[in-house]
């Protein structure tokens, strides 16, 4: 067992291996993704029951609730990478944690934008200075420092580290932003879906909703593939293996 | 056996998420009351609100406590946290979810008499999530479909 996740580390930490052994995985994660996003969002779109105040516009939570757990998720993805990078200097988490900045950009922007989408005719306003969206604005900033810190120098090392404190250092809002509905009055109702107990929402809609989350989860699995690989081709390019492959598929374009 | 460097590096990871970590809770022990959107009514009884400044109360509808003014837009209702209650009045469109029993967040001021003269009334939804037939049932058996009702499944058919 050891020996085996010494070699799985080994591995790890060669961009050639994750760059052959991804582009296997990938058609066959791409295709799953595509699947459940398929079932859910027909399934929460059009078949799940309105909601008893809401009526129709809940429905935009099979949006909100998958990007915003991929944003924090993919907050606390970012800061580990950045954590080996910074500790053991591994080039495949570097890569990591640079593809990570922008999807988990992407991901807070659409929840921030879905929320105030549904906060208009919810609540009556696009947005309110609450503690809940107030710290998801942070986590926006601080993806979008982590993108601006990694090409500020014109070293590339020196950028990578920074980023990756900056990455560290913001790991303090994630449990901010998860709790901060609980800790203080805001406009913002506290959590639906609990890990300890029973979710605040019928099954008929809680299935569909569960389902596109799982669908978030690979789709930000393929998108952070995708984007790792471009970012190995680019510092790789130089080597042998990448001119081999761009030579063995120059012909195929 | 971690190399020495690496662990040196392992600590200084650490202290950064350590330290940031301790840097935030000091900032948010020192301004936790600022952090809140919205006063309930027992601090505004309480005298805990300033009078004449532009704050933000939050509570929930008094059952039966709306009163419209026939010729306007003028609308008077009472909010309440199961504490205090304080009277609210407010002249404009209310969000299509404002209604007894729900949750609502005003924002204006607190006039002499202890009644709220706000601006602009949101409505605060709860995190409970059901179809209408779902919420009728539970009316039936004598729940009330909002934030009281721990969890929407337990009833269902």
């Amino acid at each position: 067992m050891w020996s085996f996740l010494k070699s799985f580390y080994h591995k790890l930490g060669s961009p050639k291996w994750f760059y052959d052994i991804s582009g296997k995985w990938l058609p066959w994660l791409a295709g799953l993704t595509a699947v459940l996003l398929a079932t859910g969002a027909v399934w929460g779109l059009l078949y799940a029951p309105v909601d008893f105040k809401q009526g129709n516009s809940y429905r935009i939570i099979f949006l909100h609730v998958p990007v915003s757990f991929i944003a924090l998720v993919g907050y606390y993805i970012m800061a580990i990478a950045g954590a080996i990078t910074l500790i053991w200097r591994m080039k495949l988490a570097e890569v990591v944690m640079r593809a990570c900045a922008p999807i988990g950009a992407a991901m807070t922007f659409l929840a921030l934008i879905s929320g105030a989408i549904w906060g208009k005719p919810t609540w009556g306003t696009w947005w309110v200075w609450d503690a809940r969206i107030t710290s998801m604005l942070v986590l926006f900033f601080l993806y979008l420092g982590v993108i601006a810190l990694g090409e500020a120098f014109t070293n590339k090392d020196a950028g990578t580290k920074a980023s990756a404190v900056l990455a560290l250092v913001g790991t303090v809002n994630i449990p901010i932003i998860y709790k901060s509905v609980d800790w203080w009055y805001s406009l913002h109702q506290p959590a639906t879906i609990k890990f300890t107990e029973e979710s605040s929402m019928h099954p008929d809609m809680l299935y569909p909703l569960m389902i596109m989350i799982g669908a978030f989860y690979l789709l930000y699995a393929v998108l952070l593939i995708l984007h790792a690989r471009g970012e190995i081709l680019y510092r790789e390019h130089r080597t042998q293996w990448v001119k081999d492959l761009v030579k063995s598929s120059s012909g195929k374009l | 056996m971690m190399p020495r460097v690496r662990k040196q590096r392992l600590y200084i990871v650490l202290f950064i998420v350590l330290g940031a970590s301790f840097a935030a809770g000091l900032v948010f022990f020192a301004i936790s009351e600022n952090m809140n959107l919205f006063y309930p009514p027992s601090d505004i009884v309480a005298g805990k609100a300033p009078v004449g400044k532009q704050i933000r109360v939050g509570g929930m509808v008094v059952e039966g406590s709306i009163k419209r003014e026939p010729s306007s837009l003028k609308v008077k209702f009472d909010i309440t946290d199961y504490g205090d209650a304080i009277t609210v009045v407010y002249e404009g469109i209310l969000p299509d979810l404002f209604s007894e029993g729900e949750g609502v967040v005003a924002s204006g001021k607190l006039d002499a008499n202890g009644v709220f003269q706000a601006e602009e009334v949101l409505a605060k939804h709860d995190e409970n999530y059901m179809p209408p037939e779902v919420a009728d049932t539970l009316q039936d058996r004598g729940h009330v479909p909002t934030g009281a009702v721990g969890s929407a499944n337990e009833e269902t058919p």
